[in-house]
């Protein structure tokens, strides 16, 4: 019998479809096991398709983006209920992502920026998108964009987590694979990743760390066996989970924190910071200072994929 | 009602938490808005706890270690000095008064100096007013909700929980 599957996006890239077909010839395999009853961006599929469903009809859905408005969140609702087996696929449904970092800023903020205030924008009339648009017989709607980005688990029951910006294409078949063989862990579990931080399958010499000096990729070429850190880029690698074959760092591109924290942390930046922090050389107070100007955007550098799953999870208004 | 400021004091065990109970044992008056918790070493003090305790309802943390040379555990109070100088440049992104959070040094024998110092942060406190965040990011999350009647599904605001 075939996994009967569904693949969503909601406020996402599409990075994580990208990375489902990036399996390339495995997903042969993956096909003969699996009828695709849903996935809007390969396929043409309605809405209405996924309500003609009984609840519980999918075997898995993979859902990937966060959920940015409420059509998201409706979407997210509907796929709960038609599905067994629901699961986070990425950065954004599992933490918010990148889009986490609107959180930082109010909806009003963010709709005068890009409708009114933009370098690139014309709108001499101020016309800003209205969730009801009538005109004669005519009427739309627009979903509601919300003023917080949320993650999957803030609206809807998740099953599992599969990390990652985007997810290593060989963990999603890993993922599917277990779900054919009945093989699946403790619900809620982080599937598709290990347990210890990404400095443990991290090739690089690490040693003593002091930093002295800080330092942007754009700004210099790193050594490339020596532990990014101790050059003076910021490398998410001390709080971020492993799983991902250290492919930034392999590239010479220190880790952003994509696969997020460890089991038991709450708070991936606030990790960070106090990780960060303790590795510095200065002792005086006006050195730190000094040191720590060097910093540029430390919070959403720390934050950069799980501010919507911090402990606030957003900026205070 | 007078708003009275919530404090929580991370102490390290062997200075600030030996000047805080000499405070006491010498019976000087200080303000009662202070909880103090008892950690090994400033340095133990993460990040993660400072936002934790306001998040939980405090109003403004204070940390107190041993002065700078004077650490148990040699280093521990210079990390806790960076952590506290990053964590203060970061505040503010939040949307939170930096002065809600403040280190201090506190050996064992200053348990005088102690008790001044919670009545002054007490006091900076209670100007800042109350910081009540978690009701301030509910708040910020009344209206994500799915708006058109006729969607299905339509329950409220139910599942935005802070």
């Amino acid at each position: 019998m075939k996994l009967k599957t569904g693949i969503y996006w909601g406020a996402g890239c599409g990075g994580c479809d990208v990375a489902v077909l990036d399996v390339h010839e495995k997903l042969l395999a993956v096909a003969e096991k699996m009828d695709l009853l849903f996935w809007p961006i390969a396929m043409d599929f309605k809405y209405d398709d996924v309500r003609a469903r009984a609840d519980g009809e999918f075997d898995i859905v993979l859902y990937n983006g966060a959920v940015r408005n409420s059509e998201n969140e409706e979407i997210a609702k509907l796929l709960r209920r038609k599905s067994k087996v629901l699961v986070a696929l990425g950065a954004c449904a599992h933490m918010g992502g990148l889009p986490g970092l609107a959180n930082f800023h109010t909806r009003e903020d963010i709709l005068n920026r890009v409708y009114l205030e933009s370098e690139s924008t014309v709108n001499p009339e101020g016309v800003i998108p209205q969730e009801r648009w009538k005109k004669g017989e005519e009427e739309l709607e627009l979903p509601r964009f919300y003023n917080t980005v949320k993650t999957l688990d803030q609206v809807v029951e998740v099953d599992y987590y599969i990390p990652g910006c985007p997810p290593v294409p060989s963990q999603i078949i890993s993922a599917l694979t277990a779900v054919w063989e009945g093989a699946l862990p403790e619900k809620g579990s982080i599937i598709g990743a290990g347990t210890r931080t990404l400095c443990d399958e991290c090739p690089r010499n690490k040693e003593e760390k002091e930093i002295t000096i800080f330092k942007r990729p754009v700004e210099m070429i790193p050594e490339p066996d020596k532990c990014l850190l101790e050059q003076g880029l910021i490398c998410l690698g001390p709080v971020t989970r492993e799983g991902c074959g250290a492919r930034c760092i392999n590239s010479n591109v220190p880790c952003r924190g994509c696969y997020g924290p460890l089991d038991g942390v709450s708070d991936q930046g606030m990790r960070m910071l106090g990780a960060l922090a303790s590795v510095l050389e200065p002792k005086e107070e006006k050195e730190i200072d000094a040191l720590l100007s060097q910093v540029v955007d430390p919070l959403r550098t720390f934050h950069r994929f799980s501010m919507a799953a911090s402990i606030l999870r957003r900026k205070k208004v | 009602m007078t708003f009275e400021p919530k404090i929580v004091g991370f102490l390290c065990n062997w200075c600030s938490y030996t000047g805080a109970d000499l405070a006491g044992t010498a019976r000087i008056k200080y303000s009662p808005n202070i909880r103090t918790i008892r950690v090994m070493c400033s340095g133990r003090i993460e990040p993660t706890f400072i936002i934790k305790a306001l998040f939980e309802g405090a109003d403004g943390v204070l940390i107190a270690g041993c002065h700078p040379g004077d650490c148990h555990y040699q280093e521990g109070n210079y990390k806790a000095l960076r952590r506290y100088r990053f964590f203060k440049k970061i505040l503010p992104q939040y949307g939170i008064e930096e002065g809600r959070v403040r280190l201090e040094w506190v050996a064992a024998s200053e348990g005088e100096r102690f008790a001044s110092l919670v009545d002054e942060f007490t006091e900076e406190i209670r100007n800042l007013g109350p910081l009540n965040i978690k009701e301030s990011i509910k708040k910020a999350m009344l209206d994500d909700v799915i708006p058109h009647a006729e969607s299905e599904h339509h329950k409220g605001g139910d599942a935005n929980e802070a």
